[in-house]
């Protein structure tokens, strides 16, 4: 498949700020970075269990994420590292959960798969594909109860969009004009099946008309756009006028899970890709913007490998999980208040 | 003290949380102003409004689910679902994020909701008549809840509402005690009495994990769950008459198991029938009669006895129904059987 350059978008910095494109850059790097170093990992030692890298994909998270209340909810997927970074979890204790640690944002009990940090809103990535879309949803209704002005985000692929849930909660939020924003991650395949092989409609946000809201579709490889649509939406969520389908088109530049070589797909639509990787969008466009230099960029990614660095040594000197650890989490037991 | 059927005792129950507990909200099919299938939430809508009371689309799995993302953000919502039987629409959000999520997340997020449910044969056909317990008794994270009298209804409604983790809380449609669709003739059931204590207006907790025991006796210990009490007691009476006393233990929650309270009139009886609606195979059953067998083995004089449904999707038909589910006659045969060590 050919990259459709209509779909490319030029990243137009103008009306944000220097701090807050720094700060995406910085985001998306660090989610950049903390999978290829747990890659690395994968590669070079024995962990635990399996991970599901968003390489490429790090401009939904981080554009969305950033047009958000500290307060507000995410819902993520088993791809879901840089939702959790976009939203402020720990790395270190998001690196000790990989290493399944007790120290992890979980205490070792929820892997890769099963991230959550409700400190930062984080809601938690689901291993079951489209189950965090009914929860998100849940968790504007409360919202909503409780007059908190909060707003929920649901991120899903594009293989979520064919769950009955989908559908049973798009049309529900409508109905009742929640607050949430629903982003469709479209990485183009559920694993090895293309999105054009398991969607009827080829433009995902179209589905919107379904249930009378927004449709947007946009660049996901181009943060600031993301950032601009999802801004919109969530403005629009949080004064009361319902939810938004985001539709962000993007390509999974890896495999679907750890070393998986994507041999249902053809190299040369991933080296294209590639080209138009989102970080090195941002940073061309910070460049020719004037508003970054290279040397300042170069020492922001030597900042992050350190963070990562750290967040490796926290995570190999926290303490095992002991075997009998998971009998306190099973139930809660405190008392009502 | 006003005698309250059980579909009022539950009411009652969730109409006083809710005036207590501006979290408690009620989600479900029907629930508004047609007051729910069974009327359980009548007059709920006009009292409390729309914010409190949401009347959902057919979505099982969509607002279960949602029900699940409320329950993490700070409400405590109940669920109705119409019959228990549409609970397997939901089994995604209730097996794998309700049930998993506090241990997932390392004990940082509790989900503090109770999915009522009401279930049980009535004559209304294979996929209105199921008894669901055991899927969830399978489901570490759950606590399964399946009261037999108004009295244990509205107590143990009020602790499941209370509860920090998801409750699913069963409701036989054959207790409620007023018409419903399709529901009228069971009214005229005849193992059917009034049980238990009546019900006090005010507030009152029965802590889940506490077993009842319905009817004291010496001789067999019959545990039974929901309606399969009523049907025990009745046996219980009529042996009573030929000198057999038979002592009837009604868990009322399935988790946690009040397993001592079993052991102990064990110990006492030397004898044991289990009675469930269910169906027997990898059911209610099958789990107390291990139990009982494993942890009671010194005690018994006679092997652990069954008594539940047919291996088979309950049948429209009523005599069909009938010789499905455990009657009277059945459980009398095994107390028989256990007593004579046949």
């Amino acid at each position: 498949m050919s990259v459709s350059p209509e779909l490319l978008t030029p990243v137009d910095t103008s009306g944000l700020e220097r701090e807050e494109l720094l700060d995406m850059y910085r985001r998306m790097l660090q989610a950049r970075e903390f999978e290829e170093r747990l890659y690395y990992l994968f590669l070079t030692r024995s962990m635990p269990g399996t991970m599901h890298q968003a390489t490429g994909q790090e401009a939904v998270a981080v554009g969305v994420v950033s047009a958000l209340r500290p307060d507000d909810y995410v819902t993520s997927t088993h791809r879901g590292h840089a939702h959790c970074i976009a939203k402020g979890v720990p790395l270190n204790e998001m690196m000790a959960e990989m290493f399944a640690k007790r120290t992890g944002s979980c205490k070792g009990m929820g892997g890769s798969m099963h991230l959550c940090d409700f400190r930062t809103g984080m809601l938690g990535a689901f291993g079951i594909v489209g189950a965090g879309i009914p929860i998100a949803t849940g968790a504007a209704l409360s919202a909503y109860v409780r007059g908190s002005g909060q707003v929920a985000v649901s991120f899903f692929g594009d293989g979520a969009i064919n769950s009955g849930v989908f559908h049973e909660s798009l049309n529900m939020a409508a109905l009742w004009k929640l607050p949430v924003v629903f982003v469709c991650e479209n990485n183009q395949y559920a694993l090895s099946m293309r999105v054009e092989q398991s969607s009827a409609v080829g433009v995902l946000s179209s589905r919107a008309c379904a249930y009378g809201i927004p449709g947007v579709r946009v660049d996901g490889n181009n943060v600031v756009a993301v950032n601009r649509a999802a801004r919109q939406a969530v403005t629009q969520a949080r004064r009361g006028d319902g939810p938004t389908l985001l539709e962000c088109l993007t390509y999974r530049q890896r495999g679907h899970a750890r070393f998986e070589a994507s041999h249902y797909r053809d190299q040369a639509e991933v080296a294209a890709w590639e080209q138009y990787d989102p970080i090195i969008r941002l940073h061309n466009a910070l460049v020719e913007a004037g508003l970054a230099v290279e040397d300042e960029l170069a020492t922001l990614q030597q900042k992050v490998e350190a963070e990562i660095d750290e967040a490796v040594q926290f995570a190999e000197a926290s303490p095992e999980v002991q075997p009998d650890d998971f009998w306190a989490y099973i139930s809660d037991e405190a008392a009502y208040a | 003290m006003p005698k309250l059927s059980m579909m009022e005792a539950i009411r009652e129950a969730i109409l006083q949380e809710m005036q207590a507990d501006p979290r408690v909200i009620l989600m479900g099919e029907d629930i508004g102003v047609f007051g729910g299938a069974f009327h359980v939430t009548h007059g709920l809508l006009e009292q409390f409004g729309p914010k409190r009371v949401w009347d959902t689309p057919i979505s099982e799995a969509g607002f279960v689910g949602m029900a699940v993302g409320a329950a993490l953000t700070g409400l405590r919502p109940i669920v109705e679902l119409q019959y228990a039987d549409f609970i397997f629409c939901a089994m995604d959000q209730i097996v794998n994020e309700a049930a998993k999520i506090r241990l997932m997340s390392g004990g940082q997020a509790s989900v503090p909701m109770v999915i009522r449910a009401p279930q049980g044969a009535t004559g209304r056909g294979a996929q209105h008549s199921q008894s669901v317990e055991a899927w969830f008794m399978h489901t570490p994270g759950l606590k399964v809840v399946v009261p037999s009298s108004p009295y244990d209804a509205k107590g143990l409604l009020l602790s499941a509402i209370r509860d920090n983790n998801p409750v699913l809380f069963l409701e036989h449609k054959l207790l409620y005690g007023s018409a419903s669709p399709g529901g009228g003739k069971a009214l005229s059931d005849p193992s059917l009495r009034p049980i238990g204590r009546e019900v006090p207006e005010e507030p009152y907790a029965i802590p889940l994990g506490k077993a009842d025991l319905k009817r004291p006796g010496r001789h067999v210990t019959v545990v039974a769950t929901m309606v399969m009490v009523h049907r025990a007691l009745a046996v219980a009476e009529e042996l009573a008459n030929e000198g057999t006393e038979v002592e009837v233990i009604d868990p009322r929650t399935l988790v946690p198991l009040d397993l001592e309270a079993i052991l102990t009139s064990v110990r006492k009886t030397h004898r044991a029938v289990v009675v469930s609606e269910d169906v027997s195979r990898a059911g209610v059953g099958a789990e107390l009669a291990a139990l009982i067998s494993h942890d009671g083995f010194d005690y018994l004089d006679a092997p652990v006895e069954r008594v539940c449904a047919e291996n088979t999707p309950i049948p429209f038909a009523p005599p069909a129904q009938e010789r499905a589910i455990p009657g009277t006659a059945d459980i009398r045969q095994a107390i028989r059987r256990v007593l004579s060590g046949d």
